[in-house]
């Protein structure tokens, strides 16, 4: 079906517009003079400037890169485990509720899932810290990525697995062998998800974080709540050029990695 | 090999149990309790020490008055019924805005169509907090929309759309946008052309052929869609704290002040059962929904 028309044209313009126009003032402005964030005062890069004075953003910004590096690692090891066992476990004691709570984490609302951790948290007398939101993190996240690491492992041939084992490679060679080669561009792309749900989480983190551990999401929140800054339109425009850079980087490289699989393949069953 | 695959099965399996089953029970167990000035702020704690009479005692002092409250007190009915009205309205909105651009997408030559997809996702993985400041800075009374809507003379006075709850519309139509796109997408780009040609030579106009055809083969996309934006949407915290204001009521808010300001920890809980009770109901159609389309492909 291609009937590219004016109103196709049109309709994509504003959509993109209205996803983008936003994000582009907001970059705008953080390179302004003023302090008043509506009002263009010519160029400076002074907020950046301030930005890297501001320890207490630094600090934040260094847990939250902790906790996301723990938490998607941990996310991406227990995800693909789910994952594994829901696609090829086959059946066991307990299945229906383990796919339940597999995916039941990504239609909860954040603030019964925060709330819902911390009563824990407390109840087992753990305290709050970094800790306790990489516990948070991790469970959640896992969810997302075993979704996304069990949709390539439905779609790939068994039998290339089945062939590894009768030539005498152990379960566990078999996986490291074949299969995680194979599942590698979904496993990556489940850790990035991991990785940006975990910088992006304001309301799991506010729950169980302890006073010595605001994350970056948790001090934006705070000061955002008095209304605009250029500083957070600084700040805001790191992130917005770190995702965008690494989002197209990452698709560009398993763009690749497909292409060459599916070569592979190719070659390997001319010969 | 047995044991590698108990192995494999146990340690998600008590992951979850111990981290995302358990505290529910939690929860609804807080729920049950009464508010103390005590740490932890709730009656009664469980003393095991006590022994089988100690469990008793604990059980028979849980009831059910905190839900009780939660219907005498009309604060928590008026904020659930806005919640899911909000929800619905703005779930509505996105779909008006999500089709046209899922269409457009569908109908764009096959070179763009990678790039057209990589531009809907790209806002997705930016952080939603900045997505939603975003709208600070244009939706306030000196904001960039009534700058350029003065400007251009179309209105004399600024608007006032900051702190109300179409400034919650729009916050919930840019961020969830993607999720109502990539579904309808999906569906339209699958959809045989021929059924189009055929129905215009049976003498459908374009725009008949387009509500007959069209619109009925991308229902599913339209349906999941819908769901992913409603069944976030419901319990928006960010959103309504940012760009509502102080008359805007969502359940999402109203939990997060009784827990942080109130510190009435059995009330928040409560609000948190029946708002999961709510959501069940959604859940479980989107999920009927998703078994459908996925029937319909095999």
């Amino acid at each position: 079906m291609k009937r590219f028309t004016w109103f196709n044209a049109v309709s994509l313009t504003l959509g993109f517009a209205f996803l983008y126009i936003p994000m582009l003032i907001l970059i705008i402005f953080s390179f302004n003079e003023s302090k008043l964030v509506t009002v263009w005062a010519g160029f400076s890069t002074k907020w950046y400037g301030e930005l890297l004075q501001n320890e207490a953003f630094l600090d934040a910004a260094w847990v939250t890169i902790k906790v996301a590096v723990l938490s998607s690692t941990a996310a991406t090891v227990l995800g693909t485990m789910a994952a594994y066992v829901i696609v090829r476990g086959g059946r066991f004691y307990g299945r229906t509720l383990f796919s339940g709570m597999i995916y039941a984490p990504l239609v909860m609302p954040e603030v019964i899932t925060g709330l819902s951790l911390l009563l824990l948290f407390i109840a087992i007398g753990l305290d709050r810290g970094v800790f306790t939101i990489v516990l948070a993190h991790t469970t959640f996240s896992m969810c997302y990525v075993s979704v996304v690491v069990s949709s390539r492992l439905v779609s790939f041939d068994r039998s290339v697995e089945e062939a590894a084992l009768d030539l005498g490679c152990t379960p566990f060679e078999a996986f490291r062998l074949v299969t995680l080669p194979i599942i590698f561009p979904a496993v990556l792309s489940g850790w990035l998800l991991a990785f940006t749900l975990s910088l992006d989480d304001l309301v799991i983190a506010s729950f169980t974080a302890g006073p010595s551990s605001t994350t970056l999401p948790i001090k934006i929140f705070s000061s955002v709540r008095l209304g605009v800054s250029p500083e957070i339109n600084a700040l805001s425009t790191i992130m917005i050029a770190i995702v965008a850079v690494g989002v197209i980087s990452a698709s560009l490289v398993s763009k690749r990695a497909i292409a060459r699989q599916a070569k592979e393949t190719q070659e390997a069953v001319r010969a | 090999m047995r044991a590698g695959k108990s192995f494999l099965i146990l340690v998600p399996y008590l992951w979850l149990l111990a981290l995302f089953l358990v505290p529910f029970g939690i929860v609804f167990k807080i729920s049950l309790s009464d508010t103390a000035l005590a740490i932890p702020p709730y009656m009664p704690t469980l003393d095991l020490s006590a022994g089988w009479a100690g469990v008793r005692e604990f059980l028979s002092e849980l009831d059910f008055e905190n839900y009780v409250f939660l219907t005498e007190d009309d604060l928590y009915f008026k904020a659930y019924m806005s919640s899911l009205g909000i929800a619905i309205v703005s779930t509505l909105l996105t779909l008006m805005v999500g089709y046209p651009i899922a269409y457009g997408m569908a109908n764009a030559s096959e070179r763009f169509r990678p790039m057209l997809m990589m531009l809907v996702i790209l806002p997705f993985w930016t952080s939603f907090l900045i997505r939603v400041y975003a709208w600070m800075g244009i939706l306030s009374n000196e904001g960039f929309l009534n700058q350029f809507l003065l400007w251009t003379g179309i209105i004399s006075d600024p608007l006032v759309i900051m702190n109300t709850n179409t400034a919650v519309y729009i916050g919930i139509v840019y961020t969830y946008l993607p999720f109502m796109v990539l579904p309808i997408y999906a569906t339209l780009e699958k959809l045989d052309g021929s059924l189009l040609e055929a129905a215009e030579d049976l003498g459908c106009g374009r725009i008949e052929a387009f509500w007959r055809v069209t619109v009925p083969l991308s229902r599913p996309g339209a349906l999941a869609g819908s769901f992913l934006v409603f069944i976030p949407a419901l319990g928006e915290f960010v959103i309504p704290s940012l760009l509502g204001g102080s008359s805007t009521l969502m359940i999402g808010k109203v939990l997060w002040e009784e827990f942080f300001s109130n510190r009435d920890w059995p009330v928040a809980s409560a609000v948190a059962v029946v708002l999961l009770m709510i959501l069940i109901v959604p859940i479980i159609l989107f999920q009927r929904n998703q078994q459908a389309a996925q029937e319909a492909d095999k």
